[in-house]
Parts: structure tokens; C-alpha cells; sequence
């Protein structure tokens, strides 16, 4: 199976583990990972509060690109280029009157709209193209009573009904309890990790941050698993934050969930951009 | 369902005004009239992760659109503090667009150039347009620089340690990359801009439920 790519802006910089632990879980399941060309931002949740025709157009322009090049299934790891161009392509299909105005202004680019491609988070891609079951008999390495918190954020199951539940999904918990990881108690999987916040209300932030590391650690997680290069930053980069100002003792470290998945498809640390999180995984001895 | 033509006279010109360019930006929103159909139950209120931090709940937002109060939405911090996590979307039992409701009345408040006092916060977003139109891409070290010089200078300090950690770790890119498409996305960007001037002669739809909602105080007189 052959899927077209869209990275996102933050994968380039801030969420660069996030890229290249994609690709090398893709490379060894034998997935075919074909970035769209040229793509361009999906104009996230700030140009949407701008201008809502300019940003579906923006987005579209991505959508255009995957049609022509015969992709059907564009998979979009950020949390929020998921949730946008999703929602452009359900505000295109919905309202045909949006869909012409956004076709003529694709027309300045030399595209037009397709109704066929769809949208996939690489999480719903993993469980159900490829299944649990292929993922666990395909793992050279078992993370037996590794406990962990699997954190979903909110732009990847809200606000379109999509391949998870909204408030309690279980893709991630049950994709790594079949790798004997233990997920625990962690009812605050779908809560806000405050996004954007973090640099326009920094107080607010870190409160939601704080509550979320709270939640973690007090259930016993010895790691957190993110699908959200956002998420991974304001959880993992913002501890330091947080420790100040609350007078806590946060050193969790936080993943891509890819790269954890890597790890038990044989996958070299390196290639899985494991040193270039903050916080150090300890893994105890591979079983 | 209840239809009447015009915008009642009873509403001062201000708001009349305010309130065509809001339901012209609700128009792209597919359900986005559904905001007539609120109960006032509450739930967006208590299910929001950062109402606490709100001068006026998502509720109250509603409640004041509905009395008529739209300037006031316009000047809270409110609309600004949305993370956009979708939580009070998704519970809804009416099913309204709440996040959407509150992207347009921030469409809104950028077109008039209405904010809450010294509230930088819409900077960041005309940044992040700008430079989409510059290279196509999102830089976040020019995004968030950008934004920190002009309201906070002293936070760069701060966050300079948390800076290099990233660098060292090949997290931080320097330099922007430019798209070859990127003369096709600003032609595109032209384009819509240019449709959206004839928008102003669009007719005006009412939203139904503008009976005065008492519960939110005291409301300007105006005749019935």
C-alpha cells in the first residue's frame, strides 16, 4: 500500500523525531510513505480565525496536489494539519457553493479539487490498514510492564467523528498493550495541552500542562506517548516551566508514539531521532 | 422554522453592523445557523479546559450575541482564549459549531480592528498569515520571535536556554524554507480577496432567538 505524505510545518523543525520515526515505522512495515510535492502550510487553527475562504483555499491547495498526483490517502501526522484538512474537506464536499469558489481560486494555481482523496492520522493508518495483530507479529522487541500514558490531545478525534472516540479512544492503548506495554489509568487522554496558548497565555498553559503531568505520574507512568508534535513540545519542552512554578519535580519523557513503536520494529534509535527529545527514554533491560 | 425578513429596527446601527459582517462569516460555516438553537444549558461552559481563564463563558457568548450585546463579546478576552480543543463542539447537545462561532466572531473582531485593551494576541495570527504568504510555510523561531519582541522582549531571555537545548538537538530551524508554489498561493490569496468585496451587498439574514435574554444584566432601552 502506497500512501502520499503531508509532514507539516512542525515537522521540520520542532518535531523533527516526529518525521523521521514515521518514516522508518512506514519503511519497516513495508509501507510505501511518498511526500506530497511541494505542499505548503495547512494554514492550522490561526489562519482559519483570519480569513475562512482564503485558509480552505490555502488547504485545499494540498488536497489538489494529492488528487493529481492520484494519491487517495494523504496521511497528515500534526494533530492540527489532521484536523484542518479534514474539515476542509468536509466543508468542501458539503457546501458546493464553497467548493466553486475554492475550485476558481485553485484554478490560479493551475489545480482543481478532488473529491476522492482522503484524509488519515498515521495512528487510525497503522491500527487499521496494517492491524494490531501484523504490528505485534512483526515486533522484534516486547515492552513487557512498561507503563505509559498514552496521550491522544484533542485535534485528532474533535471535532469530525473520526476513526477513534472523541472523549476515551483506545487505538494507542491497545496498540501497545499488544506489545505488553501496560497503558494506565489516564483519563485526561483527550484534555487540551493548551496549543498555542502556550505563547499567548503562558499561565494558562502551564496549568494544563501541569494537570496533565500530574495525571501521568501519579498513575504511574513511566513515559508519555504523543501523536501531536504541538503536544510534545508544550509536555516535554515546558517541564522545566512548570516545576517552577508550582514547586514540582515533572522528568517524564515524552514520545512520538512512533518512535516507541519503532523501537519494537527493530528500528535504530538514531533513525527514530530518540536523542533529540529533552528528556531521555530509560527503558529497563529488552526483553 | 420561525423566518422574518428583516433585522429588527430595534437594534442600534453599531451592532446592526457588527452583527451583518458575523453572520456573513457564519455563512461558510456549514450548521453555522444552529446558534439559534442554543438551551443555555451550560455544558460548553463546564466541558471548556479553559473557561476558568474566561472573562465571558462560551455560554455567556451565546447569551450575549442572542441580547444583542455583540461589542462586548468583541472586547472580551474570551475569544482569544479558545485553544480550539473542540471539547464543547463535540458535546453540544444542539449540536452547535461553539468553536467555529468563536473563529468567526474572531473574523470579526480583526476586521474592525476590535480588541480587548492592550491584547496583543491577534498579532500572532497576522504574522502567521504574513508568512504563509511569504514562503508557504509556517517558521516557527521567526513566528514566535516576531510576537515575543513586540509585547514581551524580556520572555526571549528566557527562553533562550530552552532555545539552544532545541538547536543542539537539531529541533530549531534557522531559516525558513521557501515552496516553489509560493507565487501560486499569493495569486490564490489575491484572488479571494478580491471575491470577497462584493459580500458587503449581501442581504442580511436574521438569526432567530434576539429576544432580550435577561440573565446577563441590565440591556440598553430600545423600543420593542
Amino acid at each position: 500500500m502506497e500512501y502520499l505524505y503531508f509532514p507539516g510545518c512542525s515537522l521540520e523543525g520542532a518535531g523533527r523525531q516526529y518525521d523521521e520515526s514515521l518514516r522508518a515505522v512506514f519503511r519497516a512495515l513495508g509501507l510505501g510513505l511518498k511526500e506530497l510535492e511541494d505542499w505548503n502550510c495547512c494554514g492550522a487553527t490561526i489562519y482559519m480565525s483570519v480569513d475562512e475562504a482564503t485558509s480552505l483555499a490555502v488547504s485545499a491547495r494540498n488536497l489538489a496536489i494529492a488528487g493529481r498526483d492520484g494519491g487517495r490517502d494523504l496521511v497528515a501526522p500534526c494533530s492540527a494539519c489532521y484536523t484542518v484538512l479534514l474539515k476542509t474537506n468536509r466543508f468542501l464536499r458539503e457546501s458546493p457553493e464553497l467548493r466553486e469558489k475554492v475550485d476558481r481560486l485553485l484554478g490560479e494555481a493551475g489545480l482543481a479539487y478532488h473529491l476522492d482523496v482522503r484524509v488519515r492520522h498515521p495512528l487510525d493508518v497503522l491500527v487499521n490498514d496494517v492491524g494490531i495483530q501484523t504490528i505485534a507479529s512483526a515486533a522484534t522487541r516486547r515492552f513487557d510492564g512498561l507503563r505509559l500514558a498514552p496521550y491522544y490531545g484533542c485535534q485528532i478525534v474533535r471535532p469530525e467523528r473520526g476513526f477513534d472516540h472523541s472523549e476515551f479512544p483506545e487505538a494507542m492503548d491497545k496498540l501497545f498493550g499488544a506489545l505488553g506495554a501496560e497503558p494506565v489509568y489516564f483519563p485526561v487522554k483527550t484534555r487540551c495541552c493548551g496549543g498555542m496558548l502556550m505563547t499567548t497565555f503562558p499561565e494558562v498553559a502551564l496549568d494544563l500542562v501541569r494537570e496533565l503531568l500530574v495525571c501521568a505520574t501519579e498513575n504511574g507512568a513511566e513515559c508519555i506517548l504523543t501523536t501531536c508534535p504541538m503536544c510534545q513540545v508544550n509536555l516535554e519542552a515546558y517541564q522545566d516551566r512548570v516545576n517552577k512554578k508550582f514547586g514540582t519535580s515533572f522528568a517524564i519523557p515524552v514520545l512520538f508514539f512512533t518512535q516507541l513503536l519503532g523501537l519494537a520494529l527493530g528500528c535504530e534509535e538514531k533513525a527514530l531521532g530518540l536523542q533529540r527529545n529533552l528528556i531521555p527514554l530509560k527503558l529497563r533491560a529488552a526483553a | 422554522m420561525r423566518q422574518r425578513k428583516t433585522v429588527p429596527g430595534s437594534l442600534p446601527p453599531r451592532e446592526r453592523e457588527l452583527r451583518q459582517i458575523f453572520l456573513r462569516e457564519v455563512e461558510v460555516v456549514p450548521g453555522g445557523d444552529r446558534l439559534s438553537r442554543c438551551l443555555q444549558c451550560g455544558t460548553c461552559s463546564g466541558s471548556c479546559p479553559v473557561s476558568y481563564a474566561m472573562d465571558l463563558s462560551p455560554r455567556a457568548v451565546i447569551a450575549l450575541f442572542r441580547a444583542g450585546l455583540i461589542e462586548e463579546i468583541l472586547h472580551s478576552r474570551s475569544i482569544w482564549i479558545c485553544a480550539s480543543c473542540y471539547m464543547c463542539t463535540t458535546r453540544c447537545p444542539q449540536q452547535i459549531k461553539i468553536t467555529d462561532l468563536l473563529y468567526a466572531l474572531k473574523r470579526v473582531a480583526m476586521e474592525k480592528g476590535l480588541y480587548p485593551d492592550r491584547f496583543p494576541v491577534y498579532l500572532i495570527s497576522k504574522n502567521f498569515v504574513r508568512l504563509i504568504g511569504r514562503y508557504g510555510r509556517n517558521h516557527e523561531l521567526m513566528l514566535v520571535v516576531r510576537f515575543y519582541l513586540k509585547h514581551k522582549p524580556l520572555e526571549l531571555v528566557r527562553l533562550l536556554p530552552l532555545g539552544l537545548a532545541m538547536f543542539r538537538r537539531g529541533r530549531l530551524m534557522l531559516l525558513p524554507k521557501r515552496i516553489r508554489g509560493v507565487a501560486a498561493i499569493r495569486r490564490m490569496i489575491e484572488a479571494s480577496e478580491a471575491l470577497e468585496l462584493p459580500r458587503e451587498e449581501a442581504p442580511v439574514q436574521y438569526v432567530p432567538g434576539s429576544v432580550g435574554y435577561r440573565a446577563v444584566g441590565a440591556l440598553p432601552e430600545r423600543a420593542v
